[in-house]
């Protein structure tokens, strides 16, 4: 099958290219991008006029919840939720039932998304035996089945000398070492931002500190080991300052936040919607701030959804017994674009934020458009407005703190390693 | 004229809405002194308890008022090994209405539990309680006490002493005392202080003597006796020493303050008994006030078009 | 449309009038006690009994009787209600009590004073005075003293002011 995807305003900064062009695919490949009208003959057509064509995006935290959660979001159904937000690769978080800590679950993984995925996705593996902090996982086997990374996220590494064997282990693959930075101590029983807000509505805080002493011990293990640090949902201007301050000084370290990080301040809470129920929690303006900062000046160096998707049943109950994460792969874009809107950061740079690096960080060859490169591409028109419905949503996680906004930019067609995803016809 | 068919919080009512209340717990108040303590408004209406927290004071005081009202009271009794297990909150509630009540008051260890219900139901629902959030039928009868003795708000001189950051009793007493322009002191260890608290508009005072200083009212807290082990304090005698409202500690403030306590006391840990039992308590009163200010409640929100 | 019914004469020779019916049926004044139903009925009551000691030159018990609370519109009226004093000065067991409001309607409110007189104690016998009558009953409830009769349009509305209360005394008919 020849597709050609024509008509469109081509994006890659992986080729420096910005302009228009025609992109042909030849099966799951990239075949060679043209100067409009100069592509040869193709069997099917796909008209991108209005919109940017850009790289597909890739997410390097993502909860896909199989094994053992079916009930909240499944392979097929996260996948499926991916391609509608952009996303043609997809990293999967280990924290299942069981823990993606051996090799037979990572299989299963892979597995499962070969025969009902939409679109590519690696496993990540857990640092440590059921994410308990005590035993190291074997990498090599892991990392042969296919994980990309290592991470305990949800189950932080409690214990200081685990992680500096991880970032020390790890080494021998050049394989990141991904943290959810969180002093279980200082959080805990905190389901909110520690703060004004949680003063007035009486849920307990979770401090910046408990945040941020964990991203400082992490960036001093990192610097120890020389280890390849990877440091998750970055959520408050004091990791932002650790982290700048640590590249300063050549550590080895890069950062992710979501766009809920971004967006949404804590004052939201105050409704007690538990769709804003979310670890790390929403933070106040000052940090937004700091993270935008962060992300224009290359602090943070990816965007990440931590999508979390729940059953409506685990999010509509008290506050605090309600679930923690958002429902994030199919609003992330807009949200995202959300910056390219306001200046922070150009298309370029965004591109870079979610296909380039991300790819880089885990070593895949993906967040490019160039001859040869699998076909992973997203056409989305940067001015469709547009409500969000989360009933629509098709990731089985309706929990959506964006639910009703009103959102700029759609991601209207995603080609995942060559097969057509298409909304606009409809 | 009250807005919402639901109390939730004093956080949402206006002054002119507080003094409302008040105003017609003072014709309750007229009623319960009466032989005949009981008022037929409310016939034919039925209020039900939904406790997940155990509270036999704040429930008798409901029902009491319930049925000086004339309304019929029910306890919709809750086993904690249901919440535990997560028994849908939400049925619950639904039960609750399908069995045709037309108050539900809930009291939850979960703030925003009420909020929750509010959402779900058209009932109206009365908050008993939400976690660290709110209790604003207790502050509703601290002012109606308070308005009693001091007969004006504004310019008053109030502390709140003790446990502040666990308390829903100080937080709804927070916004009465606010919105009613009185001045609030809060008088607690740091570790009991709530973040950022001063955004309220009150004072912090970790000294309980220059935190009493010509004060005319005294809000003494419940102390949970189990922060002790949860290191927010070292021992209660340590406590009692530097915050147990006592003879000498209380003498810092003016001669007619009075002293409050929501009940049930820790004798000798937040106070001593000469204060509890002095003649400056009025914390048996705060009780009877209570079941006028929760008839008012009861009966204003019966009044509410839905 | 509004028009006027009683004039300041007019109010004063009827408030008469009830004065000497009252001490006329029940043979003077001595078991008896007077009672305005908040918030019309109270300065009634107090002129009614000035004007009664005036003729008897002797003290009668004048109380006040707020019915809010005993009243059966409190899901249907648009406003919430204020609740108002209720001062019974006297023990009302066994007396003669005559509920004075300032106009009869429906009788609803009369019925309600009735039930919360009730709670106060055991009168020998209730009376009821008013000082307009505008028919439309909706309960077997009927004036033993009117000072008018004014048959009314349902809709219309009476509004009686008394000087005490700030303007001076009249009663107008509002056509609805
Ligand atoms: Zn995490």
């Amino acid at each position: 099958m020849i597709t050609l995807i024509k008509n469109g305003h081509v994006v890659d900064p992986s080729q420096n290219i910005d302009g228009p062009m025609e992109i042909l695919i030849k099966g799951r490949k990239i075949e060679g991008l043209y100067p409009k009208g100069k592509a040869p003959e193709a069997e099917k057509i796909i008209d991108a006029t209005k919109c940017f064509v850009i790289p597909g995006l890739v997410d390097i935290h993502t909860h896909l919840r199989e094994p053992g959660f079916e009930y909240k979001e499944t392979i097929e159904t996260g996948t499926r939720s991916a391609v509608r937000g952009g996303f043609t690769t997809v990293c999967c978080m280990p924290n299942t039932d069981p823990v993606n800590d051996n090799v037979a679950v990572t299989e299963f993984i892979l597995d499962k998304a070969k025969k009902y995925g939409s679109c590519t996705v690696h496993p990540i593996g857990a640092i440590t035996t059921g994410s308990n902090s005590e035993e190291l996982t074997e990498l090599q086997a892991l990392i042969k089945a296919g994980c990309i990374a290592f991470s305990d996220d949800g189950r932080p590494v409690t214990n200081s000398q685990m992680m500096r064997r991880a970032l020390e282990y790890s080494k021998i693959f050049d394989v990141p070492v991904i943290s959810h930075c969180e002093d279980l101590q200082l959080s805990e029983g905190g389901v909110v931002n520690e703060g004004f807000v949680s003063t007035i509505v009486g849920l307990k805080g979770i401090p910046k500190a408990a945040e941020e002493t964990m991203v400082a011990r992490d960036l001093s293990l990192c610097e120890l080991t020389g280890g390849k640090l990877h440091i998750a949902h970055v959520s408050t201007a004091g990791s932002v300052n650790l982290i700048r301050n640590a590249k300063s000084r050549g550590i080895n370290v890069t950062a992710e936040t979501c766009p809920h990080y971004y967006n949404l301040t804590d004052e939201a809470i105050i409704s007690y919607d538990t769709n804003l129920k979310v670890n790390p929690p929403i933070r106040t303006a000052v940090d937004v701030e700091a993270i935008k900062e962060g992300i224009k000046d290359g602090t943070i160096d990816i965007i990440a959804t931590d999508h979390a998707p729940h059953h409506f049943d685990d999010k509509q109950r008290e506050f605090d017994s309600a679930a923690f994460g958002i429902s994030g792969l199919e609003t992330a874009f807009a949200l995202s674009y959300h910056l390219v809107r306001h200046e922070t950061i150009d298309l370029k740079q965004l591109i870079t934020m979610m296909c380039i690096t991300p790819s880089k960080i885990v070593g895949l060859n993906k967040g490019t458009l160039s001859p040869g490169a699998d076909a992973d591409i997203a056409v989305v028109n940067p001015e469709t407005i547009y409500k969000v419905d989360s009933s629509s949503f098709l990731s089985k996680g309706k929990n959506s703190p964006f639910n009703k906004w009103t959102l700029t930019g759609s991601v209207e067609k995603t080609i995942a390693m060559g097969k057509v995803f298409d909304w606009s016809e409809k | 004229m009250i807005q919402s068919k639901d109390l939730l919080g004093i956080k949402e009512l206006t002054p002119e809405e507080i003094y409302l209340i008040l105003d017609t717990a003072a014709g309750f108040k007229d009623v319960l002194m009466r032989d005949i303590k009981k008022v037929p408004p409310l016939r034919g209406k039925t209020v039900v308890s939904l406790f997940f927290e155990p509270s036999t004071r704040t429930k008798t005081s409901f029902a009491l008022a319930s049925k000086r009202l004339s309304a019929d009271f029910v306890n919709f009794s809750v086993s904690t090994s249901s919440v535990v297990k997560g028994e849908s909150l939400k049925d619950t509630a639904l039960t609750i209405q399908a069995l045709g009540a037309d108050f539900v008051l809930v009291r939850h260890a979960s703030s925003g539990v009420p909020h929750l219900l509010s959402n779900i139901l058209d009932i109206s629902v009365i908050n008993a309680g939400d976690g660290a959030n709110e209790h604003p039928t207790q502050a509703l009868l601290d002012m109606f006490t308070i308005q009693s003795y001091k007969k004006k708000f504004k310019g008053l001189n109030v502390a709140i002493v003790g446990d502040i950051a666990h308390s829903r009793v100080a937080k709804s007493n927070i916004y009465a005392l606010t919105k009613l322009e009185a001045n609030v002191r809060l008088i607690c260890p740091p570790t009991l202080t709530p973040a950022e608290v001063d955004k309220l508009g009150v004072e912090v005072h970790h000294s309980l003597d220059k935190g009493l200083k010509d004060v005319d009212v005294i809000m003494a807290l419940r102390l949970q006796l189990e922060r002790q082990s949860k290191g927010f304090l070292p021992s209660l005698r340590e406590y009692f020493k530097l915050y147990g409202l006592t003879a000498d500690s209380v003498s810092h403030a003016k001669d007619d303050a009075i002293v409050m306590h929501p009940g049930p006391m820790n004798r000798g840990v937040e106070i001593a008994s000469s204060i509890a039992d002095g003649n400056q308590s009025v914390i048996l009163e705060q009780v009877t006030n209570g079941i006028a200010v929760r008839m008012a409640v009861l009966y204003l929100l019966a009044g509410v078009k839905k | 449309m509004s028009k006027s019914i009683l004039d300041s004469n007019d109010i004063n020779r009827a408030i008469r009038r009830m004065a000497y019916e009252i001490i006329e049926k029940n043979k003077g004044i001595g078991n008896l006690c007077l009672v305005g139903i908040q918030k019309g009925g109270v300065t009634l009551a107090n002129r009614l009994a000035s004007q009664i000691e005036l003729i008897e030159n002797g003290h009668i018990e004048v109380g006040t009787l707020d019915i809010t609370f005993y009243r059966d519109d409190l899901n249907t009226k648009s406003e919430q209600p204020v609740v108002k004093r209720t001062e019974i000065p006297c023990n009302i067991d066994d007396k003669t009590v005559v509920l004075v409001d300032d106009v009869l309607f429906t009788g609803r409110s009369i019925r309600a004073a009735m039930d919360a007189l009730i709670d106060y104690g055991r009168p020998a016998n209730i009376q009821l005075a008013v000082l307009i009558d505008r028919g439309h009953r909706e309960l077997p409830i009927r004036a033993d003293y009117a000072g008018k009769n004014i048959p009314t349009s349902f809709d219309a509305r009476i509004e009686v002011t008394l000087e005490e209360n700030g303007s001076s005394d009249s009663v107008i008919l509002v056509s609805g």
